[in-house]
């Protein structure tokens, strides 16, 4: 279990990685936090000619409010993220999500951009980013474009970026004020890959309706799925039991699980519905004590 | 340093006190002494390919491209091991050929097909993609029922059958017994195969001296015990040239590095073959997928009872799957627990047919509870399953059949001695500490509320220090009374216990400690003994087959430390204890009745200021040898090698005290399984022991806590998965699920302390405790959690995927829906 050779460059800046990137193109892979990409060598899974060091590029390493919107480098640690006070203030449910990522010693090494890039369906970032529209920055030498989840969380371990081009931010609006939210995480055990993750964002009026929902699920389809036909059901509702049911009844049909060990198809399936159903009433909970 | 006079004269003042561990202070430094950190001068690196194939044939092989690379010293391939060893000595008598990699044939994913030896591992790794190897792929066999029909496909075509072994066992009059019986239940269960992924994986290191034609091994190995001849045998040299070298330290073995390791015949063999020492180090991949597991077993088992509740005998069906090859010491998964094969209750009549079954998994040995696992879980389920169906409470039923506290030393109706046990007492204990009549209760209220919630027991025999001779339960009497051949038995431990010139003590022990601290026990057990300071033994352990003294059953496996370990200690203690006595008696003139060691000297009853230190003993020994009596031998020191007159060959009627000792365990569980998810909450669990003298009370507690967890991991997340094709799909931890300190309960723990009669400090083993009961005890509470819903438990690990699809079956949903 060794990696095969490889040639190995530092970049200390963007333009360093881009001009890499340029140079190498799909011979060439990212090394972030490496807390995939370095067992993937190791079961020599990936095999790059080209390991393009990033962590010394500090300009990607920041979390930052601009227009009530969270901007996120890719390089950021995901421990930075959990302990980020802007990122508990202003989108508390993405520091919930981020303590389901794997162990501490994982969280100290791995980062925003690489949990984002990787593509992994039960992935809490990838999930939060579904359920917020978040805005993914993508830069190439040329130009910079910016990428919906939608587009970005192409299928199982597939995302929307070309061997040429790096993530360098993920933009998050900030949540509203008169909201509340749950991640809700199924897990054999503490800190593996979830079977199923949910997670809700209830925003109400104050008189006790639903003005917007928001809801996603992982590891129930091969990307994380936001899940509008519950948002339907929810949206104007008043988020007793009968509504959420309701919500939860959509979720069978919208998900198409892959299975595993962890879990067969049915039993994601059901999961699914489950935990969707969990974090809907305990958002509402939320949302009615800050309503 | 330590003076060995500090010490009082207190009998027992160290055994029964949680003194520090020795070893602890090397390991959390990191200054341990591993494989890994052996580095000979010229040493080598070893790669292994392996097959990606279940069952295949070896058309071609064509090393030349690797052979080409940089750094690479040579490659050995399966024509090599074909000329250059015999394969392994086998416990059956039956015609298959296991090499220490494949020759002609693959029989499971990850089998070795050539070994590249190169500068380091990343290049031997490099290597070993270059190699070309052309396979006839064949039909897979990986469900021990299918591979045991008929038409299955067959591993070993000379074999004639996947059944490698097959004995119909008969105790008692059990048909007599069905046939009056007031109630018969049947179930089947199954078991599955998982190991204890021990942090260290297994190394070795393999030299070659052609000059004396020794070949010596360096390895994390547990024993040498029989595996050494063994090797021997497969590397065609006498055992005198052969050596086995074990450094102080192994990262845990619980059984999994006791088997026959191909791996250090093929260490060896590729350093015969490139001229180098060749170190292999197993990847994380490899342990899981090629290294070694427990079996699993698929039991067909049928109780009879009166309908009080007294069962009168036991049928059963054992099929354990061996894998690809059986490979030493196996099929003792099977007969290992002959004299335990009724658990704790107090049975007369067992019919026992027992299947052996290759099939295309990777090979299997010991597991820490070594087939207790498997026997334990088919027992306690139809216990349980026997008190449901007579309508009595599964507590009530043990204490019908429990063997009483009058009945022991006890004979079971297969041959096994227990030797000293309370085991009405220790359940009775396990029942007041975890509250059992609050816990009905609290089910009752907990029932009403639709939850579900349930109480499990187990009760089981913990049989430590294995006889040899049960392995050959597996022939018949009939082989076995034939005279050509060679009967087996026995369970000897030695130790040595030197004083050095100037009176401190020097332990040499053969038990090669995978981190159970050994050498702290021996410190307390030599202290007491000699009535000096723990701090004043040096224990030195490892292994070197060439400078120790040892024979075939030397090494550490079933639990075998504190029993037979620990009292060959004592007794070699004592020798030295005899030794003292002695020159002091000829030093003061004073008969040695008239004498006693305390505080570190030797003093007169009657005076005893009139003494003579340790220290100077052992300089009249050492430096004043003219002035020891008469025929004395210079020197001090004492080697005992310990044995149980009980270990004897099975009789004419496969009768055979497996084990030398047996402790008994008393498990209790509280559980509640979420209905929406199928996870299980443990709400409480209470563990009670019977290891006999408990020596150091924080290590037998870190055995119970290690155990309880390796348990857990066979109860609701551990299992080898193939799919039907007989692909490997747990080679990561990522799939591998084992349980971690987050998923530990608070485990309630009691001890009762009845002595063995049996050894020579009363202990008895605890080294595999709860991994025998624990599986057993969580599947009774999770059946007994979901039996208002008609759902019961026949399979182990119950993961929440697999309790919740219990739970949509006895629905009859099929699994759509959840809450």
């Amino acid at each position: 279990m060794k990696p095969p050779a490889f040639e190995y460059i530092k970049a200390d800046s963007v333009e360093a990685i881009l001009t890499a990137l340029g140079e190498h193109g799909n011979d060439a892979k990212i090394l972030a936090g490496g807390q995939s990409l370095v067992p993937m060598l190791n079961f020599r899974i990936a095999e790059p000619a080209v390991l393009v060091d990033i962590n010394p590029v500090t300009e990607l390493d920041y979390v930052r409010v601009e227009n009530g919107t969270l901007c996120i480098g890719a390089r950021t640690r995901q421990r930075a993220l959990e302990r980020s006070p802007e990122v508990k203030k202003r989108c508390p449910i993405l520091a919930e999500a981020t303590k389901w990522i794997g162990h501490t010693q994982i969280r100290n090494r791995g980062t925003v951009g690489g949990s984002l890039v990787h593509g992994d369906p039960t992935a809490e970032l990838a999930l939060i980013a579904t359920l917020l529209d978040a805005e993914l920055i993508v830069r190439g030498r040329e130009s910079t474009r910016t990428a919906s989840p939608a587009d970005f969380f192409e299928s199982f371990m597939t995302t929307d970026i070309a061997p040429d081009e790096l993530l360098t931010e993920v933009r998050i609006p900030a949540s509203p004020g008169n909201s509340g939210f749950s991640f809700q995480e199924l897990c054999i055990r503490h800190g593996d890959f979830a079977v199923v993750a949910a997670a809700a964002l209830i925003t109400t009026n104050g008189k006790g309706n639903c003005t917007e929902a928001r809801v996603a699920v992982a590891g129930a389809s091969p990307s994380p799925l936001r899940l509008p036909a519950a948002e339907i059901v929810l949206t104007g509702g008043d988020g007793k039991a009968e509504n959420l049911d309701a919500a939860a009844e959509t979720v069978p049909g919208e998900v198409a699980p892959i299975p595993d060990l962890k879990g067969n198809e049915a039993y994601r399936r059901a999961m699914a519905k489950v935990f969707v159903r969990r974090a809907l009433e305990d958002a509402w909970d939320m949302a009615r004590e800050n309503g | 340093m330590a003076d060995p006079a500090a010490a009082s004269s207190e009998p027992q003042r160290w055994i029964g006190r949680s003194i520090r561990r020795n070893e602890d202070k090397r390991l959390i430094q990191g200054r341990g002494q591993f494989t890994d950190d052996i580095k000979l001068p010229g040493m080598h690196h070893a790669a292994v390919l392996r097959s990606p194939y279940p069952h295949a044939i070896i058309k071609s092989i064509d090393v030349s491209r690797a052979l080409e690379m940089p750094g690479v010293r040579g490659v050995l391939t399966c024509e090599d091991v074909a000329e250059m060893s015999n394969p392994f000595p086998q416990a059956v008598d039956e015609p298959f050929k296991y090499y220490c990699i494949a020759v002609d044939r693959i029989r499971y994913v990850g089998e070795g097909v050539a070994v590249v030896v190169a500068e380091n591992r990343y290049l031997a790794e490099d290597a070993i993609s270059k190699i070309r190897v052309e396979y006839e792929i064949l039909p897979a066999v990986v469900d021990i029922e299918k591979a045991a029909a008929d038409d299955a496909p067959l591993l070993h075509p000379d074999v004639g059958s996947n059944i490698i072994n097959q004995r119909e066992l008969r105790y008692g009059d059990p048909d007599k017994a069905f046939a009056e019986a007031d109630i018969t239940i049947s179930e089947r269960f199954h078991f599955p195969k998982y190991s204890s992924v021990p942090m260290e994986t297994f190394a070795a290191i393999g030299v070659y001296d052609p000059i004396e034609d020794v070949i010596t091994i360096y390895s994390n190995f547990q024993g040498p015990f029989t595996m050494h001849p063994v090797s021997a045998a497969a590397l065609r040299i006498p055992e005198n040239r052969l050596r086995f070298i074990v450094p102080p330290d192994i990262g845990g073995g619980f059984g999994i590095k006791s088997s026959m390791f191909p791996q250090m015949v093929m260490t060896a063999l590729a350093a015969k073959k490139t001229g180098v020492p060749v170190k292999y180090v197993e990847d994380r991949m490899e342990h899981l997928m090629s290294s070694s597991s427990g079996t699993d077993r698929v039991t067909y088992i049928e109780a009879a009872a009166q309908k009080d509740g007294t069962i009168l005998a036991i049928r059963k069906k054992t099929m354990d799957n061996v894998g690809g090859y059986l490979r030493s010491p196996e099929p003792a998964c099977t007969y290992r627990t002959t004299g335990n094969q009724l658990g704790a209750y107090d049975i007369k009549n067992l019919a026992w047919d027992t299947f052996v079954v290759h099939t295309n998994k990777s090979p299997t040995g010991p597991n820490r509870g070594y087939g207790c696992q498997q026997l334990y879980f088919e027992m306690e389920r139809i216990v349980d399953l026997l008190a449901d169906a007579i309508g009595m409470d599964p507590a009530e039923i043990r204490r019908k059949n429990l063997v009483q506290k009058d009945q022991f030393p006890y004979h079971t109706a297969t041959g096994g001695i227990y030797d000293a046990g309370d085991y009405m007492g220790c359940l009775e204990m396990a029942l007041e500490m975890g509250d059992y009549a609050q816990l009905r209760k609290d089910q009752e209220e907990a029932r009403k509320n639709g939850k579900l919630f349930g109480v499990g027991l187990s009760t089981v025999v913990d049989p430590s220090v294995t006889n040899i001779a049960y392995i050959t339960v597996a022939y018949t009497p009939e082989f076995r009374g034939r005279e050509e051949y060679n009967a087996k038995s026995g369970s000897g431990e030695t130790a040595v216990v030197k004083m050095d010139p100037l009176g401190h003590v020097s332990v040499i022990i053969n038990t090669v400690p995978e981190g159970q601290g050994h050498e702290t026990v021996v410190s307390q057990i030599v202290a007491d003994e000699l009535t000096i300071s723990p701090d004043a033994v040096r224990v030195v352990s490892g292994m070197d087959t060439f400078q120790r003294f040892w024979s075939i059953t030397t090494g550490t496996y079933s639990s075998r430390f504190a029993s037979v370990g620990a009292s060959a200690v004592a007794m070699a203690s004592r020798r030295v204890r005899e030794k003292l006595m002695a020159i002091a008696s000829h030093e003061l003139e004073v008969d040695v009745k008239d004498l006693e060691l305390s505080g570190g000297a030797v003093r007169t009853r009657s005076a005893p200021e009139r003494k003579v230190s340790i220290r100077r003993l052992a300089g009249t020994a050492h430096w004043n040898q003219g002035a020891l009596p008469e025929g004395m031998e210079p020197g001090i020191q004492g080697t005992y090698t310990y044995n149980f007159p009980t270990s004897k060959a099975p009789d004419d009627k496969d009768r055979v005290d497996s084990s030398a000792t047996y402790g008994f365990i008393a498990d209790l569980a509280a559980v509640e399984i979420d209905p929406a998810t199928g996870q299980t909450e443990i709400k409480k669990y209470v563990t009670v022991h019977d290891c006999g003298k408990v020596i150091n009370p924080k290590i037998v507690e870190g055995q119970v806590y290690g155990s309880f967890l390796h348990g857990l991991g066979g109860a609701f997340f551990e299992d080898m998965a193939y799919d039907e094709s007989g692909q490997y799909l747990t080679g990561s931890f990522i799939d591998y699920i084992c349980p971690t300190a987050a998923e530990m309960p608070d485990l309630d723990v009691g001890h009762m302390e009845i002595p063995s009669p049996v050894t020579v400090l009363g202990s008895k083993g605890c080294g595999e405790s709860c991994t025998m009961s624990v599986p057993a005890c969580l599947a009774n509470a999770v059946a007994d959690a979901l039996s208002p819903l008609g759902a019961t438990v026949t399979r182990l690990p119950l993961k929440p995927g697999d309790i919740w699809q219990l739970i949509q079956d006895a629905n009859g949903a099929g699994g759509e829906d959840g809450e």
